[in-house]
């Protein structure tokens, strides 16, 4: 129970003499971000693996998360995985590219004019309202097998939800901002560039979350309907003419993976934009 | 959070360098102004106003509730074109947002993306300033309002009086020959409205600009102006034009004397016809001859 009293002096003044940091940037809290994380991940395993283990599962309908660990890993390292999983990124990461800066030049446009939201919302509700399930093989059809077809689908699924965010995070800006940067003689231009974009960059941004998940949907989808590599081919093919179980799972987690990181991604460009407002 | 630096952050910080407009002062000339704005309801707000403002001086203007009184400095700012008459200033009739002006809100209106340094630059950047004269006129603006610590601050973790003073910084920045304040003060509380007063009376020393201040309130119009110009609810006309004698420079103390006693009343006296009842007369009497004109 001895305490010695120069340490006890120290811890006291630490505090004060320390620099002022932001919680975020502590090694403390990057431990209590992560420790939930790691901490339901080993729940969700020993989960899987009890229901394996009780119900006594073949691998064929539920392999333990072991085997599919082993199965991935494989995978990885034989060369299966990886040209599936570079045309998915390309897809998913060109199809984002291509739907979300469409969607910000019509949410834009959206948001300025009302005539254009009357003129086009019902057709963007329409394609958004179309299972985008039943559309591909149609778009299939017209556009082939081979990458296009799967950008058009991408960019589609993508469209709907960064363009409905940019226009309502457009037309939320409060317009006494913008009112104060024309009494600074600020052009129409200046006016959207430097007030309105930044305002709704929130909005914008949150629009994009959700469509980076999107389109990794959408990509999956574009190769079911035809396609010859992808992740979404691969699952096929596990299932199918090889029977391969295990793999399917493998493949399902790296589909996860890869959503996950994108998602991860578009958080932390979220946080470097507007995270200290 | 001003604790964490000492003392409060005050506008006659020690300044170096002139902060003087070169204008020293543009005189205003508000002639005939109309001005009717129509939607679901058609409101007159504007009626034959006609006003001067003299170089350097400080005119305030007073009325109650929807008088027009912001509307007369959104015409006097170019923000809003009167329907009839005109607005001049130095002689030079306003089609637009001008230069020579500049502009306090009510609210502090900053972009909350941006530093309170980058939130002063912002007039600069428009007016399409080199980057470095921008730095070292907002530096000159920061120490002028006392803020020069809060240069990297992010509006968010201002206090209401801090962020004010970032946009009193933000109007001075293109050196305006005028100020025009909407009432600037009027979301602090009384003993921080008082000082912030005091302290805008010594910037103006300072800067040299005309200034025509919107308010509320009796006392801070006869502490702070040259002349209260008492308008009219719903059309905006001018009713008084009352010049306040009171020796300068002005200090709060002064405010309890009885010159400053009978000039509140003479205003209040002008007043009296624009409560909120004598406000609701009017339009409902406005009402009754829409009617019989149709």
């Amino acid at each position: 129970m001895t305490t010695k009293p120069g340490a006890a002096a120290r811890a006291k003044v630490t505090p004060v003499d320390a620099p002022t940091v932001t919680p975020r940037a502590t090694g403390r809290s990057t431990i209590g971000l992560v420790a939930p994380v790691v901490a339901s991940l080993a729940v969700f395993l020993v989960v899987w693996q009890a229901i394996v283990a009780i119900g006594r599962y073949p691998p064929f309908i539920l392999p333990a998360p072991l085997t599919v660990a082993q199965r991935f890993l494989k995978a990885w390292t034989d060369g299966t995985m990886w040209p599936h999983f570079a045309t998915t990124l390309v897809e998913v990461m060109l199809g984002f590219a291509i739907g979300a800066t469409l969607a910000l030049v019509v949410g834009v446009v959206l948001a300025r004019s009302r005539l254009a939201e009357r003129l086009l919302s019902p057709y963007l509700v329409a394609a958004q309202a179309t299972p985008i399930l039943a559309l591909a093989p149609l778009i299939a059809l017209w556009f082939g097998t081979g990458l296009p077809s799967k950008l058009v689908i991408t960019t589609l699924i993508v469209f709907f939800p960064v363009a409905v965010a940019t226009m309502v995070g457009l037309r939320s800006v409060d317009p006494r901002l913008i009112e104060m940067a024309r009494a600074f003689r600020a052009t129409n231009a200046e006016v959207v560039r430097r007030v309105e974009v930044p305002a709704a960059l929130p909005a914008i941004l949150g629009g994009m979350r959700v469509g980076i998940t999107l389109a990794v949907i959408g990509a999956i989808i574009a190769e079911w309907a035809g396609g010859d590599r992808g992740l979404g081919v691969l699952i096929n093919v596990a299932r199918g003419s090889l029977f391969d179980i295990p793999l399917m799972f493998a493949t399902l987690a790296t589909l996860a993976l890869l959503g996950v990181t994108l998602y991860l991604v578009m958080v932390l460009v979220e946080r470097r934009l507007v995270g200290d407002r | 959070m001003t604790a964490a630096h000492g003392t409060e952050p005050r506008f006659d910080a020690p300044a170096t360098g002139t902060t003087r407009s070169a204008a020293g002062g543009a005189a205003i000339r508000v002639d005939d102004v109309s001005l009717t704005f129509r939607g679901t309801r058609t409101t007159t707000a504007l009626e034959h106003l006609t006003l001067e403002v003299a170089p350097r001086e400080v005119v305030a203007l007073i009325g109650p509730n929807g008088c027009g009184k912001s509307t007369l400095l959104r015409v006097i700012s170019g923000l809003i074109a009167p329907d009839d008459g005109s607005v001049a200033i130095d002689g030079r009739p306003v089609r637009g947002p001008d230069e020579a002006v500049g502009l306090v809100f009510q609210e502090p209106r900053l972009l909350a993306w941006r530093s309170v340094e980058d939130n002063v630059r912002f007039p600069m950047e428009l007016a399409g300033w080199p980057r470095d004269r921008q730095a070292a006129r907002a530096a000159e603006l920061l120490r002028l309002v006392g803020l020069r610590d809060f240069a990297r601050a992010k509006p968010s973790t201002l206090s209401g009086g801090t962020a004010q003073r970032v946009a009193i910084a933000r109007a001075l920045a293109l050196e305006p020959a005028a100020l025009l304040l909407d009432e600037p003060f009027s979301a602090l509380d009384a003993l921080t409205r008082e000082r912030f007063n005091a302290e805008l009376l010594t910037l103006w020393q300072r800067t040299g600009s005309t200034i025509v201040l919107v308010t509320h309130s009796i006392p801070e119009a006869v502490f702070l102006a040259d002349r209260v110009v008492v308008l009219s609810p719903r059309p905006g006309r001018v009713v008084a034009d009352i010049r306040v004698d009171l020796p300068r420079p002005r200090r709060v103390a002064d405010l309890d004397s009885a010159a400053v006693g009978r000039l509140a009343a003479e205003i209040r006296s002008h007043l009296v016809d624009t409560t909120d009842d004598a406000i609701a007369l009017a339009d409902a009497r406005a009402a009754l001859e829409g009617e019989d004109a149709r």
